[in-house]
């Protein structure tokens, strides 16, 4: 599938060091208007870094990451304003929160009312207070955690964590949402469910950057793949070409015995976690 | 804590009608004791020689009677009296009985003890501790609710070594000679021996009762509420406001150590009567019904105080609760809500206390100029907040620990900064450990706060005039806390405390916001400081120190705000008012009084470590099994209650 004229995510050239370690190097990826596009590859292949350099909580080394074809601040919450929201690998929720002020809490670049506006508390902060709890309302209908929003974050069963992860992050009203291992730990019936919610969200008009292990997934879901193996990028592509490229055995698999070729798909689709 | 099996059963095996009996007979003899002589001299403060006369710790001993009749009927079901324990529990008599018990025997011991023997204790004052001990006895008969089995915990056997080595130390440090450079080292160890295996042996004594009486926990459910007339349910909040009023003036009027003592003894177990019964679950729930009205009701409650007084020195010490309390609550949105531990709060108040007894005219200040009240006040709050952000800018990059330990430098550092500025080792600005002495009264469009003037046929002093001035700054930084505690604002800062990066990660300007906390807390400070310099006509560096034994410090600050509850208003509010009156009423403690601090502060935390008056979302977090999980979610079986 082809990029449009101006990719809404242009990242060309990223490397991520510490001290002597190369993370991610040279990285190049586009993400266009309303693409899903799946990033996967080994454990300690540097995908989470490689995240963490385009939401801002790393400064790469080197490379540039423009979104909608401005370069993006190095600061987190700046990189939420302009339109990129994540959600984590490991969920972090504010978990003392109930479900309705974590989604609120999402709505904070979105929302102006300082101090003086709360301390006063005129029309217009009633008005914005109410705008922001009926769009969490709605996100939360559209997870499907509306019965909830009353309960503790911290009370919420996994699966449900994960979905209010994810209606948080798209409280910020972002035009890409990049997803950290949304289906780790969940069964077959929820990862379902979750592809359902990533599809539902791309027809809101939002693009969709996700790093899996579920190859199932990933290749129901997404138009593009990117394969990460040691902080280099080695192919990019649709389900075909990933699936039977041999650097992506390799780096899943080992190398192949000569004179085997190895049923690719399948020995791909084993290695989910 | 992990769900348990309740049971309903008595700890002293009586037949049900017996018991009762006798808890009543008891909290009739506690309470008729009152009216009783219970020595034969006033040597004992409070003169408690009258017979038909209540003083003192008399009046403790007849309530301590009186709330244990009334709960005990009231849990038998009598008619007329259901409002009193909606709940029908026996624990809520056994705690009342509990506080009659701690009245009699302090009071028995006290008399005794001071008095030199029991020989002059008058009959009044048998019947007083007959009275009690037989209360508890009754109410231990009593169908309470409690755990079907509760495993007996033993400390580790190396800290029963303690127990002989206590003697063995003492006979060691009486061994050697009182010259020796030694020996007050020795005793000094002794004594801390002796006070560890003391410590020791009730913890342990505490397993055992534990595992004996054997009462949880229970949440018993609250019956739905009779309908009342609207009326009827303001007239309650407002009479519930005065006798809150009338119990706190009682707390602060006590003239002598050991009728606050006792007061203290009453207040602990009649507080979780209370609870237990379920009047204060009704309570909040009207509270919550009718908040204007449960606003206005605490505010006109604190504004009648100085009405109640008839020389200004108690309501001096009010006034100095008041500036203590606010400041706690200054401290809260820094602490409770966006979690950054601060150890050096109290220079803040400093900052706006310096900053106003610099324009407030006095002759020392170098800066001869005297700023009208409204400016002075600004003044304060205005200089007080440019220090937090110069603070704040620097040190607000740290997280967690680190940012403990630099504040509590820059708490000591203007500290060491205004005792310099002396004109000898800085130029001549605060003279130094002198301070600034003299700062004439506020004046507010012609009304002069030092003159007493008579409102409505009652006097109210110099004290008073302030006091009320306080309170007006207290409701303002209540209005803060409140409004933007529950804002965009309020939630961001609960966001950065429950994970920075993940808030940062929701678009959240984490070093801003927190700069923010810092900046409107240190203005809150500096507010009340204003008032501070004012009230007390001088101010020194030493006023503003890290810890000592009499608040406001910041150890004491912080102290109020997590004994009180973190993030919430009224908490930090009840914790400095006890925080201040203790220091303040047990002087005769001295010595002591910081080690008795510690030891209350280690116990509280052990046992509720949420605090005296919690958030609810910390009880949550503590107690997560004994709380009934959520009012709209599934009816999820935690406790077995009510059985």
């Amino acid at each position: 599938m082809s990029t449009a004229a101006t990719p809404l995510l242009d990242v060309t050239g990223v490397t991520m060091r510490f001290g002597g370690l190369t993370a991610v190097n040279d990285v190049s990826l586009t993400v266009g208007e309303g693409e899903i596009i799946g990033l996967i590859g080994p454990n300690g292949a540097g995908k989470t870094t490689f995240f963490n350099c385009l939401t801002g909580l790393y400064v790469p080394t080197e490379g540039q990451v423009r979104y909608r074809g401005t370069v993006l601040p190095p600061k987190p919450h700046l990189v939420t304003q302009a339109g990129i929201a994540r959600t984590f690998q490991n969920i972090r929720l504010f978990a003392n929160m109930t479900v309705l002020e974590n989604v609120l809490v999402g709505r904070h670049t979105r929302t102006k009312e300082g101090i003086f506006s709360a301390i006063l508390r005129g029309p217009g902060y009633h008005r914005a207070e109410a705008e922001s709890r009926e769009r969490a309302m709605e996100l939360l209908a559209f997870t499907g955690l509306a019965g909830k929003a009353d309960h503790l974050a911290r009370n919420l069963p996994y699966g449900e964590q994960r979905k209010l992860e994810i209606a948080r992050a798209l409280a910020s009203d972002p035009g890409l949402l990049l997803l950290d291992e949304p289906t780790a730990g969940m069964n077959p019936q929820e990862t379902r469910a979750a592809e359902e919610l990533v599809f539902a969200i791309r027809d809101k008009g939002i693009s969709i950057l996700v790093i899996e292990h579920d190859m199932r997934f990933i290749f129901n879901l997404c138009d593009r793949t990117a394969v990460l193996v040691q902080g280099q990028k080695i192919v990019e592509g649709d389900r075909e070409t990933v699936q039977n490229d041999e650097r992506v055995i390799t780096a899943y698999l080992g190398a192949p015995l000569e004179g085997t070729t190895p049923a690719v798909a399948e020995t791909v689709t084993e290695t989910d976690q | 804590m992990t769900t348990t099996s309740t049971e309903t059963t008595p700890v002293i095996p009586l037949p049900a009608r017996a018991a009762a009996a006798l808890t009543g007979l008891g909290a009739l003899a506690t309470a008729a004791s009152a009216g009783l002589s219970w020595t034969w001299t006033s040597d004992f403060p409070g003169d408690l020689t009258y017979t038909g006369s209540p003083a003192g710790l008399q009046w403790l001993a007849l309530t301590a009677g009186l709330l244990t009749l009334v709960l005990l009927l009231a849990a038998h079901g009598t008619p007329g009296l259901h409002w009193a324990a909606p709940t029908r529990s026996h624990n809520a008599v056994l705690l009342a009985a509990t506080g009659a018990l701690a009245v009699s025997l302090y009071s028995v011991t006290a008399i005794s003890a001071e008095l030199g023997g029991l020989a002059n204790l008058e009959p009044g004052g048998w019947i007083l501790g007959a009275g009690g001990i037989l209360t508890v006895l009754g109410a231990l008969g009593l169908p309470l609710d409690r755990r079907t089995h509760v495993p007996l915990r033993i400390l580790d056997r190396r800290l029963f070594l303690l127990v002989p080595a206590a003697p063995i130390g003492w006979f060691a440090a009486h061994a050697i000679p009182g010259d020796k450079p030694v020996a007050p080292v020795m005793t000094a160890l002794a004594g801390a021996l002796a006070i560890a295996a003391g410590a020791v042996l009730l913890i342990q004594l505490g397993h055992l009762a534990n595992t004996w009486l054997r009462l949880g926990t229970v949440e018993r459910p609250l019956p739905a509420p009779r309908q009342l007339p609207s009326w009827v349910e303001v007239l309650l909040i407002v009479a519930a406001f005065g006798l809150g009023l009338f119990a706190i003036t009682f707390g602060i009027d006590t003239e002598y150590g050991e009728l606050f003592t006792g007061y203290l003894l009453l207040a602990a177990p009649v507080v979780a009567a209370l609870a237990k019964s379920g009047l204060i679950a009704r309570l909040r729930a009207l509270t919550v019904k009718y908040r204007p009205v449960t606003t206005g009701a605490a505010f006109a409650a604190a504004a009648s105080f100085p009405f109640t007084q008839t020389s200004d020195q108690y309501t001096s010490v009010a006034t100095n609760i008041l500036i203590f309390a606010t400041v706690a609550l200054g401290l809260n949105i820094v602490v409770g809500l966006a979690g950054l531990l601060d150890l050096g709060y109290v220079a803040f108040l400093g900052v706006g206390a310096y900053a106003a007894a610099l324009v407030s005219g006095s002759p020392a200040s170098p800066i001869h100029v005297q700023f009208p009240f409204w400016a002075a006040m600004l003044t304060g709050a205005a200089v007080s907040m440019v220090f937090g952000v110069l603070i704040g800018a620097p040190t607000l990059r740290l997280r967690g620990d680190y940012l403990a330990i630099v504040t509590l430098g820059f708490g000591e550092i203007f500290r060491i900064t205004m005792l310099n500025l002396n004109g000898t080792t800085g130029p001549k600005i605060t003279n130094g450990s002198n301070g600034i002495p003299r700062i004439p009264d506020l004046q507010i469009f012609g009304f002069d706060l030092g003159k007493p003037h008579t409102v409505a046929g009652i006097e109210l002093g110099r004290f008073s005039n302030y006091y009320l001035l306080m309170l007006l700054v207290t409701a303002l930084v209540v209005l803060v806390f409140a409004r933007v505690g529950n804002s965009r604002i309020g939630r961001a800062w609960v966001a950065i405390r429950e994970d920075e990066t993940a808030a940062e990660a929701m678009g959240i300007n984490g070093f801003r916001l927190k700069l923010l906390a810092f900046a409107l807390g240190a203005c809150l400070a500096g507010l009340a400081g204003t008032v501070q310099a004012h009230v007390s006509y001088t101010v020194t560096p030493d006023q503003y120190t890290f810890a000592e034994a009499l608040p406001p410090n910041s150890a004491f600050l912080l102290a109020a705000v997590i004994l009180g509850g973190m993030g919430t208003i009224s908490g930090p509010l009840a914790g400095a008012t006890l925080l201040f009156l203790i220091p303040k009423k047990l002087e005769f403690l001295s010595d002591y009084q910081l080690l008795a601090f510690g030891a209350a502060l280690i116990v509280l935390m052990r046992v509720r470590p949420e605090g005296l008056i919690p958030n609810r979302r910390q009880q949550l977090e503590f107690h997560e099994a004994a709380i009934p999980a959520q009012p709209t979610g599934e009816p999820t079986a935690l406790t077995k209650a009510g059985a």
